[in-house]
């Protein structure tokens, strides 16, 4: 265990633990879009920024990503901090001005109206859905593509990709709800990636569940864990 | 192949002994700019002539790296008296071989003539553009043929490559790098020596090192120029940091778009590994090492060494966090330093003449020399080498033959998209690594853009937001998203609609997106903005309140009208408005329709009697 101060608290860590994971553990809340205790942290999000002591003064760094040290002064509320998640929050508004998620975190934030209009997309490019299809299912049937401003989420060539299992992990894990999941009679479609798949149906309740080449791939991992 | 130090000073001998510094050599200079200007055909035709006159017994003919002065080019070099021919055409080429070579006169009309007198100079060394420059770096690329490992081991190429093998550890190559007071060339300036120290104490045995010629920023080529024109002193530089920290293997990371770079990089590395330079128990010393060249595929952000190791191992370009940071853990997890080309190419240079010869060039804290690529509003474009510390004013007075057309210099933009923009109250600021800083620019790699009184500094910044929105990796928010939203507020600033508080709003999002970026790309992206804010607040604050661009560049913000007095009437720009605007009987004075003009602003050029207005 290492020990660290986090807003004016005394806390201990697990060695090898993030500044986020050793502030949840403590009890001390911080924000975040991209993170997920399942998956990498990634740091793209930028909300989980915390304010380290450094010898050449307070920095930012991203609590997700960063390692805790023994002996590290951590702030996570304070006004450089807060000026910094304002300025996020009014960005990801500028750019996805209907996602819910984002207006309550904007409203939290204390963002009225932002002050340039930028897209209308709700994908915030979390890459949450692109690490899970990654490490979770470990199908890569998307993944993020192109730079900058035309940087998105996509299967490979824009193409509905084959490699897709239909396990609908990444709907699950969108935060803004980017990812659309249309369910008609057994057929679904992930039409964000122009994905369709048939599910199976439960012999006794009739409800569709699974599809045929998600159960596939669930038994081969299954029996690869056995072996 | 050779097997020992010693061998190679037989093998340099014997090269030196073929090499009579009395006799005719003639330097074609084959760098791109050149190229491009036809410098291949010069040197075929240079060829031919020299057989046909009869003279090749007694000429040596090279197609060399660049020199610099790339607005002269093509340019050909006259040894041994150092005569310097500029915009050498092939039809030049007879009366060049007959005169110079074969009657040892000078062909006049091929000489620099000084801009204001006119005078001709025939000297290189007596050129104002070379006489200031102290070319450490670039000044053997005349001498020698690039793709030719004899050419650069006569000329004490590998010497300190073998002085090193022969008898120095690593923690003395190491001290020697920190004794010369070597700093990164990429940029941030970080001590050399102490990098290779920490990357060399790192426990593992795996180690690696790594060339970044990802050059990428606007107007910056020195790197092109060093790596097209000397590979082997590249080669030599990472051979001794590779003894030095520890590593067996290097890579050489270079953009597709130099392809004349990485073709020479790959002939010098099979040249070395020809010569057992390159591969197992190199001289004889049991030193291990090889390089390998990644070429890539032109994401600006791959200059940035996290992105730049995961595109060496195959991932996407894009940064990752620090820490850990390389000299720890970097390509494949293993520790992995990673300089510059000049920083490479400066080593073999400290080791040869040792650190303290090396340390007299420089200032207190920034030694040795610094190309700058000089472009933009200025008579000599091109790349220049000289001491750190030499003013602006010199560099771009005296050795870049101030600004063209009689124009005021008005700015210059240092280091890229992270660096910023310099006025004319700093010219007298000796350059090194803090004064920059500390005017809100950046060394970075070089790259130096002259503005006029043309340019409008609100249009130069949104040029550069423009680029780094479109090349940061869009990986985190303020970086992908940040520079966007400052690309639109002053895109809407120079079309005259910007918003009260917009300077405010810009210096806002400058400061989140500076402390919050993942990587060094959006961290210094802000600083063009910030500098010209800095700088030149008053012409943002022209565009914003008064609807007026002052130095008349930003078009929605201007007008064309003709001053009814001084027109005579001649046609001229009625005859050349593309538009149509214009109207007016002959000897009548003419009238611009706002409606129609497009503001493209050829009446204004065109007209001898300043009869045409701009606002």
């Amino acid at each position: 265990m290492i020990t660290l101060t986090i807003d004016d608290q005394e806390v201990k860590a697990l060695e090898g633990s993030s500044l986020l994971e050793a502030a949840r553990e403590n009890g001390i809340e911080i924000p975040t879009l991209c993170y997920h205790e399942a998956l990498e942290p990634y740091g793209s999000c930028r909300l989980c920024v915390v304010e380290v002591e450094t010898p050449r003064g307070p920095r930012l760094v991203a609590s997700c990503v960063y390692p805790a040290e023994e002996g590290a002064v951590v702030k996570t509320n304070s006004e450089m901090v807060r000026r910094s998640r304002r300025m996020t929050a009014e960005l990801l508004l500028a750019a996805a001005p209907h996602a819910k998620v984002i207006q309550e975190l904007a409203a939290e934030m204390g963002v009225q109206e932002p002050r340039v209009s930028l897209s209308d997309n709700d994908c915030i490019l979390c890459g949450l859905c692109v690490r899970a299809c990654k490490e979770i299912v470990g199908a890569n049937a998307i993944s993020l593509v192109s730079r900058g401003f035309t940087k998105e989420v996509s299967p490979p060539f824009e193409i509905g990709s084959n490699s897709c299992v239909g396990c609908t992990t990444c709907v699950f894990v969108c935060p803004t709800g980017a990812i659309k999941l249309e369910d008609v009679l057994g057929n679904k479609s992930v039409h964000t990636w122009e994905t369709d798949f048939r599910t199976r149906a439960c012999k006794v309740c009739g409800d569709h569940y699974l599809a045929p080449e998600f159960a596939a791939d669930l038994e081969k991992s299954l029996s690869e864990g056995e072996a | 192949m050779i097997r020992t130090c010693d061998e190679l000073v037989d093998l340099r001998n014997s090269l030196s002994a073929q090499r009579d510094g009395n006799s005719r050599y003639v330097a074609v200079c084959g760098g791109t700019g050149c190229r491009a200007l036809g410098s291949e055909g010069v040197f075929g035709a240079l060829e031919s002539e020299i057989k046909k006159q009869g003279m090749d017994d007694q000429v040596t003919l090279k197609m060399t790296g660049c020199p610099g002065f790339c607005e002269k080019g093509p340019l050909v070099l006259v040894l041994p008296e150092g005569l310097s021919y500029q915009g050498v055409k092939v039809e030049d080429v007879p009366d060049l071989v007959s005169k110079t070579l074969v009657g040892g006169e000078i062909v006049e009309s091929l000489l620099y003539a000084d801009p204001t007198t006119d005078e001709k100079i025939a000297y290189e060394s007596e050129i104002p553009f070379y006489a200031r420059q102290r070319p450490q770096l670039l000044g053997m690329n005349s001498r020698l043929d690039p793709t030719s490992i004899t050419d650069y081991i006569a000329l004490e190429g590998y010497v300190a490559l073998s002085k090193v093998l022969s008898g120095m550890s690593p923690d003395d190559v190491i001290e020697e790098v920190t004794k010369a007071g070597l700093r990164g060339r990429g940029g941030a300036g970080f001590p050399t020596g102490a990098k290779w120290r920490i990357t060399r104490d790192v426990p593992g045995d795996v180690k690696y090192v790594i060339c970044n010629a990802d050059e990428g920023d606007p107007g910056a080529f020195m790197d092109r120029a060093m790596v097209e024109g000397n590979p082997h002193r590249l080669l030599e530089g990472m051979l001794i940091g590779g003894h030095a920290i520890g590593a067996a293997k290097g890579f050489v990371y270079v953009r597709a778009e130099y392809p004349l770079a990485a073709e020479h990089l790959r002939i010098a590395i099979g040249q070395a590994r020809e010569y057992g330079l390159l591969g197992g128990n190199i001289l004889g010393s049991g030193f291990d090492f090889d390089i390998e060249i990644v070429l890539g595929a032109g994401a600006f952000v791959c200059g940035e060494e996290t992105a730049l190791m995961a595109s060496i191992e195959g991932r996407t370009g894009e940064p990752r966090p620090r820490p850990p940071y390389p000299s720890v853990s970097g390509l494949w997890g293993k520790p992995t330093n990673i300089n510059n080309v000049k920083t490479w190419s400066n080593v073999p240079i400290i080791i040869e003449g040792g650190a303290e010869q090396y340390a007299q060039t420089g200032t207190e804290r920034s030694k040795g020399t610094k190309i700058f690529s000089l472009v933009g509003k200025i008579n000599n474009t091109g790349l220049v080498e000289v001491p750190i510390g030499t003013t602006l004013r010199e560099l771009i007075f005296d050795v870049g033959g101030g600004i063209p057309g009689g124009k005021e210099f008005k700015a210059v933009q240092i280091g890229g998209p992270s660096g910023g923009c310099i006025p004319k109250e700093h010219l007298d600021t000796p350059i090194d690594y803090e004064s920059l800083t500390a005017l809100g620019a950046m060394m970075g790699s070089g790259g130096m853009v002259v503005c006029d009184e043309d340019i409008c500094m609100v249009d130069l910044a949104r040029y550069f937001m423009t680029f780094v929105q479109e090349e940061s990796c869009g990986k985190c928010v303020p970086c992908r998203l940040g520079t966007r939203a400052m690309l639109e507020v002053l895109t809407r600033i120079t079309e005259g609609e910007g918003q009260v508080g917009d300077i405010e709003y810009l210096e806002e999002l400058a400061q989140q997106i500076k402390q919050s970026s993942l990587c060094g790309l959006g961290q210094t992206a802000p600083n063009p903005v910030l500098s010209t804010i800095m700088n030149f607040r008053d012409e943002y604050e022209a565009h914003i309140h008064d609807g007026r661009c002052p130095s008349h560049a930003c078009k929605p913000l201007i007008h064309y009208s003709i001053d009814l007095e001084k027109c005579t009437g001649c046609g001229r720009c009625l005859h050349d408005c593309p538009a149509g605007a214009i109207s007016g009987a002959k000897k009548e004075p003419h009238s611009i329709d706002p409606e129609v003009c497009v503001k493209c602003g050829s009446c204004y050029e065109l007209c001898k009697f300043e009869a045409v207005l701009v606002e």
